[in-house]
């Protein structure tokens, strides 16, 4: 007989039913396997999650705000909102969570180089960020649509002593910017570190990100029950790869009563080409490491998707998120562009918050769903990130050139 | 320490063939790369050329393992039209006039994506060998081997510079051939490959009888030579895209006379390579 490794059952640690797994080159698998025991290795040392909360407190700013948005709860006139402000975390956003942890296990794996994947940027920033603070080389891709998008978040990333790679294959977006990191990171897995940025990619990274963002889920739960003496009825998050969301649902899993509603990007519409939405329009495939619901045509081509927002502007969406749509136990609704942006510019004039248009996602089916609910129901929106990046996008969506000459 | 008890017939028992003269010559070409007909036309000179299995890429839109060469080829053959049934269609117009090995190398989505049992399907109706998915690794196969070896196609695996301990698992279980990747990142010409294979290739036929080919990177007469000398085969992807993109549809002169000279390169003594092989 010849010696053989287990073969992964489909309840194997990664799997979310039949999602998930560790569909990626061979060369990378060793380093896949090696990450995934310094990982659980690293949760059950006091010195890391020590560490790893000491940082999230005197340097990302946790916790983070759970608001009571009075003025958008009178105004909509139904649940009473709550907004967790992931926004007021250094860097902006909610990424910087994930990329702690990360960022410290590569440390403790001996790894001197952290590459990124970035959409909006905020993921490449945070990334950026980590680096400098533990004096470690860092490289970003971008797809190139996205550095003329983000043009500011490049410049940051730049800042903080980053190299930005604008990526130039296929739609020159967030697929490709995964695309080229998996490329580099196959050259170099030695001395390199791959900071995926979402619930996504091959096991381990789809449990460790999620398990890295629950502290989101975790407040607002501790929270909200000290304050309201209650559950949420309803926490809802917008959904690109899924990690802000999948940080929040996390904790609210076991409770039944608590609804979870992701928003994805529709675009122009989930019923036209022009769309992210990909729960709503995509079926089973496997792509970028895993198992999931992929956007893709009737030759499993994964398709050109658009939507306003770079940052959920992916044809893929994390593995869990594909089980707990399919179980039911979450729900995932279609926002378009149009929606996000209007919830954009209310959530800025009715509560004086500009919030990243991925978020704004968030709160335009906040803005649906307040209503339908009663007074005595909490419904809680997770604020992933801020708009600061996004304000010449959107003037420039409603017809103003912001440009200086 | 070889599995005798594989199923009859052994998938992809055609395979075998292209390494039972000395060192086998593997080339790849992205099908419908500029279009299905040239692809067609291609692989016929390039078997005639002397060419002992034939590596036929399906494309894909995001193809993660592929250096820029084999990345646009994939995007040019999209563009142009190409899909699984095109190729597969390619496949079944070449099949009556070769008994050269054809595998495929695709990645997972587009099996799965068509469905595994009807894409196995549809490779044994028209007589493909095997199938190399760089996305499917070990750990991932045993959803689709038990499929595509019912319908006699091998699913070939890979073993790469960093395989290490997983190394003798994977050659146990290897089928068809092993593909051995030289060096660390993707598919590309490279001037030099550093990686020591000996020790790779000599675990490998510790472990099983199944020819081990080498490739990414390997370009040169010389490179073809120097790997022929260790491995049982010489894999050659990106530079024969190469030259197609450089030449396009007229690319059957460059084509035959690279693939002439790296066969003589391999194996020096096997002046009539291929032409017994390949009826008109």
């Amino acid at each position: 007989m010849t010696t053989s490794l287990p073969q992964a059952p489909a309840s194997a640690p990664g799997r979310f039913g039949p999602y998930g797994g560790q569909y990626i080159p061979e060369t990378l698998m060793t380093e896949l396997h090696r990450l995934a025991a310094a990982y659980e290795e690293a949760q059950a040392d006091p010195g890391f999650t020590d560490e790893l909360h000491r940082l999230l407190t005197d340097y990302a700013n946790r916790p983070s705000l759970l608001y009571a948005a009075d003025r958008m709860t009178a105004d909509l006139g139904g649940a009473r909102i709550y907004l967790k402000r992931e926004d007021l975390n250094h860097t902006g956003a909610h990424k910087i969570n994930n990329v702690l942890g990360q960022a410290l296990l590569a440390r403790r794996m001996g790894k001197t180089r952290l590459i990124a994947e970035t959409g909006a940027g905020q993921h490449g920033v945070a990334t950026a960020t980590i680096a400098a603070l533990f004096g470690m080389e860092c490289e970003v891709y971008m797809g190139e649509e996205d550095t003329i998008r983000q043009a500011l978040n490049v410049y940051r990333m730049e800042l903080l002593g980053a190299t930005v790679h604008p990526v130039t294959s296929g739609t020159r977006t967030l697929k490709d910017a995964i695309n080229e990191a998996m490329r580099d990171w196959v050259s170099r897995v030695d001395d390199t570190a791959y900071v995926i940025g979402s619930v996504m990619g091959p096991h381990p990274y789809p449990t460790m990100v999620r398990d890295f963002q629950r502290i989101i889920g975790d407040e607002t739960r501790a929270e909200l029950l000290e304050r309201t003496g209650a559950l949420p009825d309803a926490v809802l998050a917008c959904v690109g790869g899924g990690s802000n969301a999948m940080g929040m649902f996390a904790a609210f899993i076991p409770d039944e009563t608590v609804r979870l509603i992701g928003c994805e990007a529709a675009g122009r519409g989930a019923d036209t080409p022009q769309t992210a939405a990909t729960l709503a329009t995509g079926r089973p495939g496997v792509f970028h490491g895993m198992k999931s619901y992929f956007c893709q045509n009737a030759y499993g081509q994964i398709a050109p998707v658009y939507s306003i927002s770079a940052g959920l502007d992916y044809p893929g969406i994390g593995p869990e998120h594909a089980w707990l749509a399919e179980t039911g136990r979450a729900e995932y609704m279609p926002v378009t562009d149009d929606e996000a942006v209007d919830a954009f510019e209310y959530l800025a004039r009715t509560e004086g918050i500009i919030c990243a248009i991925e978020s704004a996602h968030a709160v335009a089916q906040a803005r649906r769903l307040a209503p339908t609910m009663s007074p005595d129901q909490t419904l809680v929106v997770c604020l992933s990130g801020r708009g600061d990046k996004d304000v010449a996008a959107i003037a420039r969506y409603r017809g103003k050139d912001l440009s200086d000459d | 320490m070889t599995d005798t008890t594989l199923p009859m017939p052994r998938p992809g028992a055609r395979i075998a063939r292209a390494f039972d003269h000395g060192t086998a010559f593997i080339g790849f070409l992205t099908a419908g790369d500029p279009t299905i007909e040239d692809s067609e036309r291609f692989i016929r000179t390039m078997l005639d050329a002397g060419c002992d299995l034939i590596e036929i890429g399906i494309p894909f839109s995001d193809p993660i393992a592929e250096g820029p060469v084999i990345q646009e080829a994939d995007l040019r053959s999209l563009q142009a039209g190409t899909t699984t049934d095109t190729v597969i269609d390619m496949v079944a117009r070449l099949r009556p006039d070769t008994e050269a090995p054809l595998v495929f190398m695709t990645y997972y989505n587009v099996a799965f994506g068509y469905g595994l049992e009807r894409f196995f399907t549809r490779c044994e109706e028209t007589g493909i060998d095997g199938i190399i998915i760089p996305d499917l690794p070990y750990e991932e196969q045993a959803e689709a081997r038990p499929i595509a070896n019912a319908h006699g196609v091998a699913l070939l695996s890979m073993v790469a510079p960093t395989s290490q301990e997983r190394l003798r698992a994977i050659a146990g279980q290897a089928e068809g051939f092993l593909y051995v990747v030289s060096s660390l990142g993707v598919t590309g010409v490279r001037d030099t490959i550093t990686t020591n294979l000996a020790p790779i290739l000599q675990t490998v036929h510790a472990v099983t009888e199944i020819p081990a080919a080498v490739g990414f990177g390997i370009s040169t007469p010389e490179q073809a030579a120097q790997i022929g000398s260790e491995a049982d085969g010489v894999i050659v992807g990106s530079a024969i895209v190469r030259l197609i993109a450089e030449h396009g549809g007229e690319a059957d002169g460059p084509l035959r006379d690279y693939v002439t000279s790296m066969v003589r390169a391999i194996r020096p003594v096997d002046a009539k390579a291929g032409s017994d092989r390949n009826a008109e």
